[in-house]
């Protein structure tokens, strides 16, 4: 696959901050999507440099955003299901995986996704995790694992 | 979904404070219009007197990588000193420079071009005799050109060997106006 340029971060975060912070209120409400907003950003941010390809930067920052969204549930709700994290793209190909992932843990099923349905590298999956690249690797293997058992039990 | 800006500006502090921006950039207003000014981890990256920040973001991220971000906390020191010239209270500046990225010849000029003190002028041909290359006062003119760190590597201060102004990047008009607040003209 050929690379795709990397854009200069300010125009990375012009293009995709509205849809982020639409996702954020979405899951949130108005108060708390301005803290995960700029979480989301930094985490971008922190990772931006090392990123080896362009292509689904969008897929990359709302996954950042989602995930960024369940830590933030979790830190008010500790009791609570994690909620349900649809992945919002309109590709055939990724919604295929979306519902073939669906039931998966939140972590496994999005390292799951943008590994085998945005081929992202595990550095820039980890980056959206919020976790190491082993975390990463290891939450990709553990959910096709899963998905494996599922299908053929 | 609009961003108020009072969210985009605590991120962008933010990305500041935590040291995770390459280059941080915002536009200063002055007498010669508004400029684009860039600044990296290193120092004083870039002064533009083109303002449009789509043609320059490319740029920034070639010369410091491309965590690039409207930064306007990174700018503060260089804004204080570029107002502080512009009023007449400065007559040097204490910004560090970045000139990564620029060959050997364009740096050894730059670097000769700092010296040539506020108010006074000096010409292409004595400009490269100091930079050690007497026969280049053409490539001078050019390295005067291309300078993208206008006001603070005083360009405006070379002219021709007739005192004529001979050229400006930022136009003719604006080096006239530079050198009339040094009281040279």
């Amino acid at each position: 696959m050929p690379e795709v340029a990397i854009p200069p971060f300010e125009r990375f975060y012009e293009e995709h901050r509205s849809e982020v912070l639409r996702t954020l209120r979405g899951k949130l409400g108005v108060e708390r999507a301005e803290d995960a907003f700029q979480e989301t950003f930094l985490r971008a941010l922190r990772a931006y440099d090392r990123l080896t390809d362009g292509v689904h930067l969008r897929a990359w920052v709302l996954t950042i955003a989602r995930n960024v969204a369940v830590d933030a549930y979790r830190r008010t709700r500790p009791h609570d299901e994690v909620p349900d994290l649809p992945v919002e793209d309109g590709r055939p190909a990724y919604e295929e995986l979306a519902t073939l992932t669906d039931g998966l843990p939140p972590k496994e099923r999005a390292a799951v996704v943008l590994r085998y349905g945005y081929d992202l590298s595990y550095h820039q999956i980890a980056a959206a995790l919020g976790s190491s690249e082993d975390a990463a690797r290891q939450a990709a293997s553990t959910g096709v694992r899963r998905l494996r058992r599922r299908i053929d039990p | 979904m609009t961003v108020s800006p009072d969210l985009d500006r605590r991120f962008r502090d933010a990305a500041v404070a935590l040291d995770l921006v390459d280059l941080g950039f915002d536009v200063v207003d002055s007498p010669v219009g508004p400029l684009l000014v860039g600044v990296s981890g290193s120092g004083l990256a870039s002064i533009s007197y083109d303002t449009l920040p789509e043609e320059a973001l490319d740029r920034f991220a070639r010369i410091a990588g491309r965590r690039v971000l409207r930064a306007p906390r990174l700018v503060d020191e260089t804004r204080r000193e570029l107002d502080q010239y512009f009023e007449g209270r400065r007559r040097a500046f204490d910004l560090s420079l970045d000139l990564r990225g620029l060959p050997t010849f364009t740096v050894s000029v730059l670097r000769e071009l700092a010296r040539v003190p506020y108010g006074a002028t000096t010409t292409y041909g004595s400009l490269a005799k100091r930079a050690g290359h007497p026969r280049a006062a053409r490539a001078v003119g050019s390295v005067m050109n291309r300078n993208r760190i206008p006001i603070v590597l005083p360009c405006h201060r070379v002219v021709g060997a007739s005192g004529d102004l001979v050229g400006y990047a930022g136009g003719l008009d604006r080096k006239a106006t530079l050198l009339e607040l040094e009281g040279v003209l």
